[in-house]
């Protein structure tokens, strides 16, 4: 039988993440993944590095993870392809901009700083090859990209050199408690351990069933699409608010445009089948916004499967009913960024039993009725 | 014909207007089927039959009879009553049927009741230093020059490799009044202890003649050498080809040299649209999983011709009339279509010979996995070595790799080198290629332009949610 001080459920940057700085506090994680780590969202994603236009409740930890962004080649020995050159929300039009601009005031009357709006010279400044109808918008200067199946793998592999040990192809088909242990079924053997976290992405509901914590999780694949290289010409990640479109240039050249439309998706066989006539709706956007881009080529496709909750934040925090298990899961499109940060503030809650960071609004207790 | 002239649906969509595609087209359209055909190049024909009916190549002899039977295949689709449609490029096929094409710059999605693949066969990759120096091309790229536009090498010439078309691809060139100075034949000579077995087999087989007399006419013409270790030497193009005779190393100058060792299937679209593969341990390479009518594992969709494993033009005709049998028999169930029992004879015959050719022509391990700084990725100039580095590192699959090195992200979709990277991480890892696996395929499986896919017709209810 084998024995841990903590089992994690799930190899995507969540898992990995915390099975290093549980590693690094001294304990002995095993992480158990039905794939391989990276295999899902974790590794295929948009690689966005943002903290801008996040939800209050998941503020704090975007800006912990900022922090261990900048020193990720410190953290994990790789410097992940992170590079740094800001997110640009851009405003289509006037209204927008108002909009945008209530919502940086109020950050500020809160204590967030990260978030700036910027005018139609700043923009431009920033990002010249925008279309000439956009008005404005809002930066976050330290916000970047990185590239996402290495980062995953690179949180991998040095949390195994810290101790943790790491069971790929191994999937989870029960959970309970025996004395003091949580005993986690797997396809290897049992594995017993006092402590379990539960980071399954868009298969952690059923983890949450197997406690009695029925959540509302729905099962999406957000699709990209990567063209060839063309000249250098934008810096920043842009994002859209009012049609969908994340947008970037990758130091090699390659563009990658994403923003949320949806695959069809079957979790079960790892499967997504894209839909064209909304990947059509993203190439109409960046055609309107970047006429640069207009004979670009695309070369590839796809969509990684993950969760999304019905309120578009994570599930964070300690199980409502089995003490000792721990939710990280749900982050709901927007979880890479993240990885870092909730990761390092995961393994304090789990080996202190008590955090620092503010979590309160993502506990599971508010998907669960009385 | 514009993508605007297309129906929104067919009964059957061909994709490829190789052998395969013509005569699955011609058999399901003649039986009622609303049937299109979609061709990427300017004419119909394929690889095989390529330009087949405007190629300027009048002298009969010199492609050889084979060759121009291609022409009553075609005539035979154009008079059913399928559309065919050339100049389409198919960059999507999801496992609903639904078709991604392009046509002059604008694109459709078109939904086909049943489709079939016939996307035919690439030219294995032969990975040797110096293979992606200007001067070194494939002997394909060289036949395409020749039926196309009645171009032959000039300079001097380097043929190498192995395997059937070779062979056929020397004759042509010389029937054309081209000179090639050399053929390195890199066939290994153990290969027999394999073959031999089959060749009462081949005997039988139509390309026993025929081979034998191809051998005769381009030996009689041009030195053949056997070697085992071939490379391309040259700063900013060929210079000389390197070769090992027994233990001596030769140099020869040479303007060009045209590399082949053996075709595989293009499994591009067919993985994309996730039909089921395994590792065929004979040919060395990845093929679908097919019934007897050549229907995948997504229902619906059906895989004909050398796409479905290598036969050759011959067998791809009756494989694609099986498969449309299938298409008729699912769709059109009244209508009358050919016995089927006895294009299943004709096509036993022209794959009896296969065992006998894919023993011999086995390519060496050496010319398939190569080591050091020999490019395996052509797009994305990766390194033997680096690959091998990396699979020893931890890397266990081709995709893994893929986020690694970036092999098999570039403009070529993994064609040029799939294979490769999944033989040298089976190597490294002593692993089969069956375990290992291949790159997993997502389209557009043919880069779009961004204008491409801007140019989809916006549907009914986008158009409305816009406007609100």
């Amino acid at each position: 039988m084998r024995t841990a001080d903590v089992v994690i459920i799930g190899g995507g940057i969540h898992g990995c993440s915390t099975a290093l700085h549980l590693a690094l506090r001294g304990l002995k994680p095993i992480l158990v993944e039905k794939d391989y780590a990276g295999r899902h969202a974790s590794g295929v994603n948009a690689g966005g590095v943002r903290q801008l236009a996040r939800d209050l409740a998941e503020i704090p930890l975007s800006i912990a993870s900022m922090d261990l962004w900048e020193r990720i080649e410190e953290l994990v020995g790789d410097d992940c392809g992170f590079e740094s050159h800001g997110t640009v929300l851009v405003a289509e039009n006037d209204e927008e901009l108002a909009g945008f601009k209530a919502r940086v005031d109020d950050l500020r009357l809160k204590g967030f700083t990260h978030e700036e709006l910027i005018d139609r010279a700043e923009l431009k400044r920033l990002v010249p090859a925008v279309a000439d109808h956009c008005p404005g918008g809002v930066v976050s200067r330290r916000d970047g990209a990185a590239d996402p199946f290495i980062t995953t793998q690179a949180f991998r592999r040095r949390a195994i050199e810290k101790g943790a040990e790491v069971l790929e192809g191994v999937a989870v088909t029960g959970l309970s408690k025996v004395g003091a242990n949580w005993r986690v079924e797997t396809s290897a053997g049992p594995i017993e351990a006092p402590q379990v976290v539960n980071a399954a992405g868009a298969w952690a509901d059923r983890i949450a069933a197997m406690l009695g914590e029925p959540v509302p999780l729905t099962v999406v694949a957000p699709m990209l699409m990567v063209t060839s290289r063309v000249e250098p010409f934008i810096q920043p990640v842009v994002i859209l608010r009012g049609r969908k479109l994340s947008f970037k240039q990758r130091d090699n050249g390659t563009v990658v445009i994403g923003g949320g439309h949806l695959a069809t998706v079957d979790r079960d066989r790892n499967e997504t089948v894209l839909d064209w006539n909304k990947l059509a709706i993203s190439a109409r956007t960046v055609w309107e916004l970047f006429p640069v881009m207009r004979a670009a080529t695309i070369v590839r496709a796809w969509a990684g499967i993950e969760a999304y909750m019905p309120d578009g934040i994570p599930v964070v925090g300690p199980s409502s009913t089995s003490e000792g298990v721990f939710h990280q899961f749900g982050f709901s499109t927007h979880g890479f960024q993240l990885g870092p940060g909730t990761g390092a503030m995961m393994a304090e809650l789990v080996a202190t039993g008590s955090t620092n960071t503010p979590i309160d609004g993502l506990k599971i207790e508010r998907f669960l009725k009385a | 014909m514009n993508a605007s002239d297309l129906a929104p649906s067919y009964d059957l969509v061909v994709i490829g207007g190789g052998p395969a595609g013509l005569a699955a087209a011609a058999l399901a359209a003649r039986a009622g089927l609303s049937t299109v055909l979609f061709d990427e190049n300017p004419g119909v024909g394929g690889q095989i039959y390529r330009a087949i009916t405007s190629s300027p190549v009048k002298d009969r002899a010199i492609l050889g009879e084979d060759y121009w039977a291609g022409a009553e295949l075609a005539a035979e689709a154009t008079a059913s009553g399928a559309l065919i449609v050339n100049g389409a490029t198919v960059w999507s096929l999801d496992p609903a049927r639904l078709v991604g094409v392009s046509i002059a710059g604008q694109a459709r999605l078109i939904q086909a009741g049943r489709v079939i693949i016939a996307t035919g066969s690439l030219e294995r990759p032969f990975p040797i230093p110096g293979w992606t120096l200007p001067g070194v091309m494939s002997a394909g790229g060289a036949q395409t020059a020749l039926k196309a536009q009645g171009l032959v090498p000039s300079g001097r010439t380097v043929l190498a490799g192995g395997g059937p078309l070779l062979w056929l691809l020397a004759a042509q060139i010389l029937r054309a009044g081209g000179k090639l100075d050399v053929i390195l034949d890199t066939t290994p000579r153990r290969n027999w202890l394999r073959a031999l077995a089959h060749l009462p087999d081949f005997m039988l087989s139509p390309y026993f003649s025929k081979g034998l007399k191809l051998l005769r006419e381009v030996k009689a013409q041009v030195r053949v050498i056997r070697t085992d270790r071939i490379e391309a030497v040259g700063d900013d193009k060929l210079r000389e080809v390197v070769f090992d005779v027994g233990d001596e190393e030769r140099r020869m100058p040479a303007d060009l040299l045209l590399l082949h060792q053996g075709v595989v299937p293009n499994v591009n679209l067919a993985m994309a649209a996730g039909v089921t593969h395994a590792w065929n341990a004979r040919q060395l390479c990845f093929e679908p999983v097919l019934d007897e009518w050549f229907t995948s594992s997504v229902p619906g969709i059906a895989v004909a011709g050398d796409g479905a494993g290598i036969a050759g033009g011959t067998a791809a005709v009756e494989r694609g009339r099986i498969a449309a049998i299938a298409a008729v028999r699912a769709l059109r169930p009244e209508a009358s279509v050919p016995d089927a029992q006895v294009i299943r004879q004709k096509l036993q015959r022209e794959e009896i010979g296969r065992p006998f050719l894919d023993w011999l022509n086995r390519p060496a391990d050496a010319l398939r996995q190569p080591e050091g700084e020999t490019i395996v990725c052509r797009c994305e100039e990766v390194t033997a070595k680096q690959v091998r580095d990396t699979a020893d590192l931890g890397c266990e699959g081709p995709n893994q790799m893929k986020s690694f090195l970036r092999c098999g992200m570039g403009p070529c979709q993994g064609r040029l080198c799939g294979l490769t990277v999944t033989e040298l991480i089976a190597a490294q890892r002593g692993m089969t290629p069956a375990d290992v696996g291949y790159y997993r395929l997502r389209p557009p499986v043919k880069p779009i332009t961004l204008a491409e896919l801007a140019s989809l017709p916006i549907a009914e209810a986008e158009r409305k949610a816009v406007e609100r």
